[in-house]
């Protein structure tokens, strides 16, 4: 164990230290800020205000930007290392394929886990020195929510890695799989799938297995289910199924994919020649 | 203790290793030389645990290199052909070294130092902002202060200056005792009073293997 932590705990700080690190918080905690000075917290839209309105601005932009940070930042985590002939040097040492693969998902998920959560807390933080109500239901789903969110992506973009020859491609893969996921969400899954009569029951099944689908009903699940916001995939989902349900749906099918993605492409670094 | 048995390599349909066969025994020092794509440095990989190999098998001391990787690598040192853009400063990446092989910071700080390397002054540079040759000798100070049985190097002095290979060969000299030296070397002259056997490889196969 104390390899896997100790190639966990470079990669965080080699992470940490990345410019793209850099970015990637700033782009977080600068979108918590914008909305601050926005006056979001203050606003009352269709229902939402306060704190509740922010987090919700908050996680739904994320969901859309969040997949494609990680899966650009990390899907050259193990073919980069290969292309450049750090692995062959790295792996020179007495460490198990198992400790530095799932070493460095550990690091890297830490890595874009906390500035994520982190953006959240500050604007939680503010929120209550600005004298706002907490929704603390709310705070505690989007903090799953964003946990399986990123073990999600993470997952695929290690998958991705594992069996890409090179550096370039991977790129393109990780972005082709953002883009499809995203193009299948709610509103333009269901237009598209209506043009050419397709059963509803399938329109629902590939909304259940898109994690993006998933993650954009569950940050709206504990909203009012009448809100013409929602779509209407996600009020069908939240209508057939109870809201307690859904929820630990949407946090545990999201992990398990992710995990499940994660332990193919360990699969395929084992079985896959190391240069 | 190095034992190749018929080993095949293929890439597609290109053949880098053909039926490879070989013994390393303790105290043998050995120029492993060839034209570019012999397949020197797939032999290497191949002992290394590197390749899933396509027939025939490598045993180190009886054990597998892919299927007891941690215990076979125990036993090895190596060095790479060009030093990898480690992002790692100096510090981590003697961590990461001595966590995972055991081995004595200050013994790689010894080396680094007979090699004419001040760590101390570099500790968080980021490896790869080390210039070719620093990061040469840090490998080559980490592969001495490894201690291991088999030493492995691949064309090590192709960054160095006359006065470091000096240095280099005169710490392998030192340390070549119950070991096993394997260099790929395109310069037999320079390391000809320290190996005592020359293997030659073209097209993916030994030619000629001399011991002298």
């Amino acid at each position: 164990m104390k390899n896997l932590y100790l190639i966990a705990y470079l990669d965080l700080k080699e992470s940490i230290r990345a410019k793209w690190f850099l970015v990637y918080s700033l782009v977080f905690g600068g979108l918590i800020a914008l909305f601050f000075i926005a006056g979001v917290t203050e606003s009352q839209v269709m229902g939402f205000s306060g704190l509740s309105r922010l987090l919700l601005m908050y996680i739904q932009i994320t969901i859309v930007i969040l997949p494609i940070f990680i899966l650009i930042t990390t899907v050259r985590s193990i073919s980069g290392d290969r292309d450049s002939n750090i692995l062959e040097y790295m792996l020179s040492f007495p460490i198990s394929l198992k400790q530095y693969y799932w070493g460095k998902i550990t690091g890297r998920f830490i890595t874009v886990y906390l500035p994520v959560i982190f953006a959240m807390i500050i604007a939680v933080i503010y929120g209550a020195f600005k004298g706002a109500d907490i929704p603390w239901s709310i705070f505690f789903l989007y903090i799953g929510v964003l946990f399986a969110m990123s073990a999600t992506f993470l997952g695929i973009a290690f998958f991705i890695s594992s069996f890409v020859k090179s550096s370039e491609v991977a790129l393109g893969i990780a972005f082709f799989i953002w883009i499809f996921l995203l193009a299948f969400i709610d509103i333009a899954l269901i237009s598209l799938m209506m043009q050419q009569r397709v059963d509803e029951g399938l329109i629902i099944f590939i909304s259940l297995i898109n994690p993006m689908e998933i993650f954009r009903v569950a940050a709206i699940s504990l909203f009012d289910p009448e809100l013409t916001v929602m779509g209407p995939v996600a009020f069908y989902i939240l209508d057939s199924v109870s809201q307690s349900t859904f929820m630990l749906l949407s946090i545990g099918y999201p992990l398990l994919l992710g995990l499940l993605f994660a332990f193919f492409g360990y699969k395929i670094f084992e079985k896959k020649d190391l240069v | 203790m190095i034992k190749v048995n018929n080993i095949t390599k293929k890439f597609g349909s290109h053949i880098s290793l053909e039926n490879i066969n070989c013994e390393f025994n303790k105290n043998e020092s050995i120029a492993l030389m060839g034209a570019n794509g012999a397949g020197k440095t797939t032999l290497i990989r191949s002992i290394m645990g590197y390749y899933h190999l396509d027939a025939g098998e490598v045993l180190i001391d009886g054990l597998n290199p892919i299927k007891q990787r941690v215990e076979v690598l125990k036993h090895i040192s190596f060095v790479p052909q060009l030093p990898p853009p480690i992002k790692l400063n100096i510090e981590e990446l003697m961590q990461y070294i001595s966590v995972s092989a055991n081995v004595d910071k200050e013994l790689m700080k010894h080396y680094a130092n007979e090699m004419k390397l001040n760590i101390n002054a570099n500790l968080n540079k980021s490896f790869f902002k080390l210039s070719g040759g620093m990061k040469q000798k840090l490998l080559i100070a980490i592969s001495l202060a490894k201690e291991s049985d088999i030493i492995i190097y691949d064309e090590p002095t192709a960054n160095l200056d006359p006065k470091a290979r000096d240095d280099f060969y005169r710490l392998l000299k030192q340390n070549e005792k119950e070991k096993v030296l394997l260099f790929v070397t395109h310069r037999l002259e320079e390391v000809k009073d320290l190996v005592n056997r020359q293997i030659y490889m073209d097209f993916g196969k030994i030619v000629p293997d001399e011991r002298f």
